[in-house]
C-alpha cells in the first residue's frame, strides 16, 4: 500500500487515501499541493471519501529519505519507493537544526550560501536526426517504418512541393489572390501527420497544408478553397491557404498568430475529459512563440496535463524577423523546462526523426496525459506568402543553400533510393502525373462558381438572427437596383 | 447545476470557480458534485482559458467561461472576437463554438475603476456571438440555461450588485428564450427601456411616477444582441415616446445603439426624441458619494419621464 504523505502547513490537517493505480505520483513532501493534485486524476467522477491513512515508522527514516535524496537527484524525491506518514512539526524542527532546506509552497528547496545568478545561456540544446544530408542513416539505429507508410510519405511531400510551386505560380499570374508555401517544411508537414492517427485533433497556423494532404484532403479540395468556390468547406470566407476540415479533424486556419495554441490545448482537455485514446497537436513558428497565448497555452498545459503535442516550426523567419530578433533563448525546446513540459529538438529537415520524435511524443501526451514541446529546426526556404519578397532582408545565396542542399523531400528519397524502395523512373513519372493533377484541379476549381450573396448572412450564427435577414433584404435590394456594379459572376 | 447532470459536456472554467466556488460564489459546491476536471480552476490568463474554452467547444464541450469580473475579459478579447464570434462563419459552419461567457460586472460599490467595467458597450459590435443580461433570479435562471443549450458564443452579463437578489422561482425547468425581451410593467404613458440592475432604479422611479399620476411602461430589454425590435416596437406604437435607461458610459454604449435602432425603425411612431441616460464617460471614480452620481439615479429618471411627456 503507497502512502500518501504530505501534510504542508499550508493547508487544513485531512486525511488522504490514494488509489492503487500508478498514475499518482508518489510524492514525498509537498512537491505540489497535494491536496488538489490527487484528485485531478480522479476527477471525471465525484469526490471519493477520504480515509485515514495509518503510519508505521518514525519521522527519523524519513528525514534520512528526504536528506540521502536531496544529495541526488531532486525527481527522485517524486519517486521515493517508500514513504511513511511524518508529523511535520517534528520535522521542521529537525531540519532547521540542519538548516538545509525549507518547505516553501511548491516544494522543498535547498538553501545555498553562494550568491549565483544562474547563466542566461547554455550551450545549444543538441539536435535529434536520424538521416544525415546524403540520407544515410546515422548510427546504428534501425529504422522501423512501414514501407507503404515510407511511400506516402514520400508521394505526399513531392505532391506538396508540386502543389507549392504550381498554386504559387497561379498567384502571380493573378489567378488566387493569395497563398502560403511550406516550401523546405515538407518533412515536418507530412512526416508529423504521418504520426498520427486521423483522431488526433490538429490546430495548425498556416503553414501545415501537408498535414491535410496526409489525412485526404483532395487537391481539389485545396484548389477550391483557393478559388474560394462553391465546393470549399468554408465557403469562401477565409482567405486562401486557410484549409479546415471537420471530417478530417483538421481546424480552420485562423490569421491570428498564437490563438491555436491555447484551443489545442483545450481540445485536449476536452479529450481528457472524455477518457479518448487521442491527443490534439498545434503547430507554430518561432514567431508565433513570442505571443502571450502560447506563453499561456504552455503554462496551462502543463498544469492541467493536457495531452497536447506543442509543435515549433523554427524556420528561423518571422516575415522579415531573424530568431536572434525574436527571441534570446535557446530557441524553443528550452522553453519547456521552464514550464515544466517535457521537450525535444528535432532536425525538422529529416522526415524520420520528425516522424520518431512526434510518434513517441503522442504515446507519451496520451499515456502519462502530459503536454509535449517539440522544436523542429528548419529553413523557410520560401517567401513568407506570395506578399513577401524575402530576398529583400536575406541573402540570396543562402535561400538557395538552404532550398537545394537541406532540401528535405530530397533527403527523403536518397534514403528510399538506397533502401530500394524508390528509383529515378518512379521519380520522373510521380512528378510528371503530380503536376498534370495540380494543374487540372486548378483549372476545375477556377470555373466553378463562387457562393452567392446568402452566404454572406449564413453561420454568422446557427440561424440568421432578425437583424441579419433585415441587412440580407436590404442588400439584395440594393443589387437588383444596380444590376449592372453587380459582379456577374457570383449567384444571387 | 441542473444544465451540468444534464449534459456531460457542460464544463465550467474560470479562476477559482473550483474549490474556492468562485469570487461571487456562483460556482459554489459545484467542484463537490462534478469533480475539478469538470470545474476547472485556471491559473490567471483569460485569454487563455477563453481561448482553451473555443478549443474544447469545437471538439465537442460546451464550456462555461467565467471572468472574475467581466472587466478582466478584455484580456481575451482577440480569443472572443477574432476566434469565438468568427470561427464558425470562416470554417464554412462546420465547427460550432458554444461556448457561455459569464462574470459579474457593472458599476458595484466601490470596487474602483478597473473592477467596474460594463463590456457590453465593447462587444456589442462583435459578429458571431449574442449577448445578453440577466436582472432577477428568474431570468438568470432560464437564460443561463439558454445560453448553455445554445449552440453559438453567447456572452451573459451579471451584475455584482445582484447576486443577494432572492426570488421564488419555478421548480419545474424552465428555458428563457435568449432574444426576447420581458414586459415589467405594462403602461400607456412612456416607454423606459432598461437592462441588468438598472431596471432597480427605473422601478423604483416608477413608483414615484405612479404616485405623481403617470404610467410608465418598463421592458427589461434582456437581449443586448440582437435588441428584440418587436417588442420594443410594439411598446413605442402604444406610448410613442422612449426613454433608455442604462448603465452603459453614453458613448458607443448599448443605449446609443439602441436610440439608432428605434429611430430607424420607428420614426414614424416617436412624438419626442428618445432620451437616453446613461453613465458619464468616466472611469468608475472609488469614492462612494461620486460613484453613487457617475450611475443614474431614480430622480433623475423621474424627472426625464416628467421631461418627456409635457
Amino acid at each position: 500500500m503507497i502512502h500518501h504523505c504530505c501534510r504542508s502547513s499550508y493547508f487544513p490537517r485531512e486525511h488522504y487515501s490514494v488509489p492503487e493505480n500508478n498514475r499518482i505520483p508518489h510524492l514525498l513532501s509537498c512537491n505540489s499541493p497535494t491536496r488538489f493534485t490527487s484528485r485531478r486524476f480522479e476527477s471525471i467522477k465525484p469526490d471519493k471519501q477520504l480515509d485515514y491513512v495509518n503510519d508505521n515508522g518514525g519521522p527519523q527514516e524519513y528525514i534520512d529519505i528526504v536528506l540521502s535524496s536531496l544529495r541526488s537527484d531532486t525527481v527522485k524525491l517524486r519517486h521515493a519507493k517508500k514513504l511513511q506518514m511524518f508529523d511535520l512539526r517534528r520535522f521542521m524542527i529537525l531540519s532547521a537544526v540542519r538548516e538545509t532546506v525549507l518547505n516553501f509552497p511548491g516544494g522543498i528547496v535547498k538553501f545555498t550560501q553562494e550568491l549565483k545568478f544562474l547563466s542566461e545561456s547554455t550551450e545549444r540544446i543538441p539536435c535529434y536526426r536520424v538521416l544525415d544530408d546524403r540520407g544515410q542513416l546515422l548510427s546504428n539505429n534501425c529504422m522501423q517504418i512501414d514501407k507503404n507508410i515510407a511511400l506516402k510519405m514520400y508521394k505526399d511531400m513531392v505532391m506538396l512541393q508540386t502543389m507549392d510551386a504550381i498554386f504559387y505560380e497561379a498567384q502571380r499570374q493573378g489567378r488566387i489572390s493569395f497563398y502560403v508555401t511550406s516550401i523546405g517544411e515538407e518533412a515536418i508537414n507530412i512526416a508529423s501527420a504521418a504520426a498520427l492517427t486521423i483522431d488526433d485533433f490538429v490546430f495548425p497556423q498556416y503553414r501545415e497544408a501537408g498535414v491535410q494532404l496526409w489525412r485526404g484532403f483532395t487537391l481539389q479540395d485545396f484548389a477550391d478553397q483557393c478559388f474560394g468556390n462553391t465546393l470549399d468547406n468554408g465557403k469562401g470566407r477565409q482567405m486562401p491557404a486557410h484549409y479546415g476540415s471537420k471530417k478530417h479533424n483538421y481546424i480552420t486556419v485562423a490569421s491570428t498568430v498564437g490563438t491555436q495554441v491555447l484551443h489545442a490545448v483545450g481540445a485536449a482537455y476536452s479529450l481528457k475529459m472524455e477518457g479518448k485514446d487521442a491527443c490534439t497537436i498545434t503547430y507554430f513558428g518561432d514567431g508565433g512563440s513570442s505571443t502571450g497565448d502560447f506563453h499561456a497555452a504552455l503554462n496551462f498545459a502543463a498544469v492541467m496535463e493536457a495531452p497536447v503535442i506543442l509543435f515549433c516550426r523554427n524556420n528561423g523567419w518571422a516575415i522579415s524577423t531573424p530568431v536572434t530578433d525574436q527571441f534570446r533563448s535557446d530557441g524553443v525546446v528550452v522553453r519547456g523546462q521552464a514550464y515544466g513540459v517535457r521537450s525535444i529538438r528535432v532536425d525538422g529537415n529529416d522526415a524520420l526523426a520528425v516522424f520518431n520524435a512526434v510518434q513517441v511524443a503522442r504515446k507519451i501526451a496520451i499515456n502519462e496525459s502530459k503536454p509535449v514541446l517539440i522544436e523542429a529546426l528548419t529553413y523557410r526556404a520560401g517567401h513568407h506568402s506570395t506578399s513577401d519578397d524575402s530576398s529583400k532582408y536575406r541573402p540570396i545565396k543562402d535561400i538557395e543553400w538552404w532550398r537545394l542542399a537541406q532540401d528535405p523531400v530530397a533527403r527523403f528519397r536518397k534514403w528510399l533510393e538506397g533502401d530500394d524502395w524508390w528509383d529515378s523512373q518512379a521519380e520522373s513519372e510521380l512528378r510528371e502525373a503530380t503536376r498534370k493533377e495540380v494543374l487540372h484541379a486548378i483549372q476545375v476549381a477556377e470555373k466553378i462558381e463562387k457562393p452567392g450573396l446568402h452566404e454572406i448572412f449564413s453561420d454568422v450564427y446557427d440561424v440568421p438572427p432578425s437583424n441579419l435577414s433585415h441587412q440580407e433584404n436590404s442588400l439584395r435590394e440594393a443589387v437588383k437596383k444596380h444590376q449592372q456594379d453587380y459582379p456577374p459572376d457570383v449567384p444571387f | 447545476m441542473e444544465e451540468m447532470e444534464r449534459d456531460p459536456r457542460v464544463c465550467v472554467m474560470g479562476e477559482d470557480v473550483g474549490h474556492y466556488g468562485g469570487s461571487y460564489k456562483v460556482t459554489k459546491d459545484l467542484a463537490k458534485i462534478f469533480g475539478d476536471l469538470r470545474v476547472l480552476d485556471t491559473p490567471i490568463a483569460e485569454n487563455s482559458f477563453t481561448g482553451m474554452a473555443v478549443g474544447a467547444a469545437m471538439t465537442g464541450l460546451r464550456p462555461v467561461v467565467e471572468g472574475m469580473n467581466m472587466g478582466f475579459l478584455l484580456l481575451a478579447f482577440n480569443q472572443i472576437s477574432d476566434n469565438c464570434g468568427m470561427l464558425h462563419y470562416t470554417s464554412g459552419g462546420q465547427f460550432t463554438i458554444p461556448t457561455v461567457i459569464r462574470g459579474p460586472g457593472g458599476v458595484g460599490r466601490q470596487l474602483g475603476a478597473e473592477h467596474s467595467q460594463r463590456l457590453e458597450s465593447y462587444f456589442q459590435s462583435i459578429p458571431g456571438i449574442q449577448m445578453v443580461a440577466c436582472s432577477t433570479p428568474y431570468n438568470a435562471k432560464g437564460l443561463m440555461k439558454a445560453a448553455i443549450r445554445s449552440e453559438n458564443p453567447v456572452v451573459l452579463f451579471e451584475h455584482v450588485l445582484l447576486y443577494n437578489l432572492k426570488e421564488r422561482i419555478p421548480d419545474e425547468e424552465y428555458v428563457l428564450s435568449l432574444e426576447e425581451a420581458e414586459m415589467v410593467r405594462p403602461g400607456e404613458h412612456v416607454t423606459i427601456l432598461t437592462y441588468s440592475r438598472m431596471r432597480y432604479h427605473v422601478m423604483q422611479a416608477a413608483k414615484t411616477l405612479v404616485n405623481k399620476g403617470y404610467d410608465p411602461e418598463v421592458i427589461d430589454i434582456r437581449s443586448l444582441k440582437p435588441f428584440d425590435l418587436y417588442t420594443i416596437g410594439n411598446s413605442v406604437k402604444k406610448t410613442h415616446r422612449v426613454l433608455i435607461v442604462e448603465e452603459c458610459m453614453r458613448t458607443g454604449g448599448i443605449g446609443a445603439s439602441l436610440t439608432a435602432a428605434i429611430n430607424e425603425n420607428f420614426h414614424d411612431y416617436l412624438d419626442a426624441p428618445i432620451v437616453c441616460l446613461s453613465s458619464q464617460d468616466v472611469p468608475t471614480p472609488y469614492a462612494g458619494t461620486l460613484e453613487e452620481w457617475t450611475v443614474v439615479q431614480p430622480p433623475q429618471i423621474v424627472t426625464a419621464v416628467e421631461q418627456l411627456c409635457q
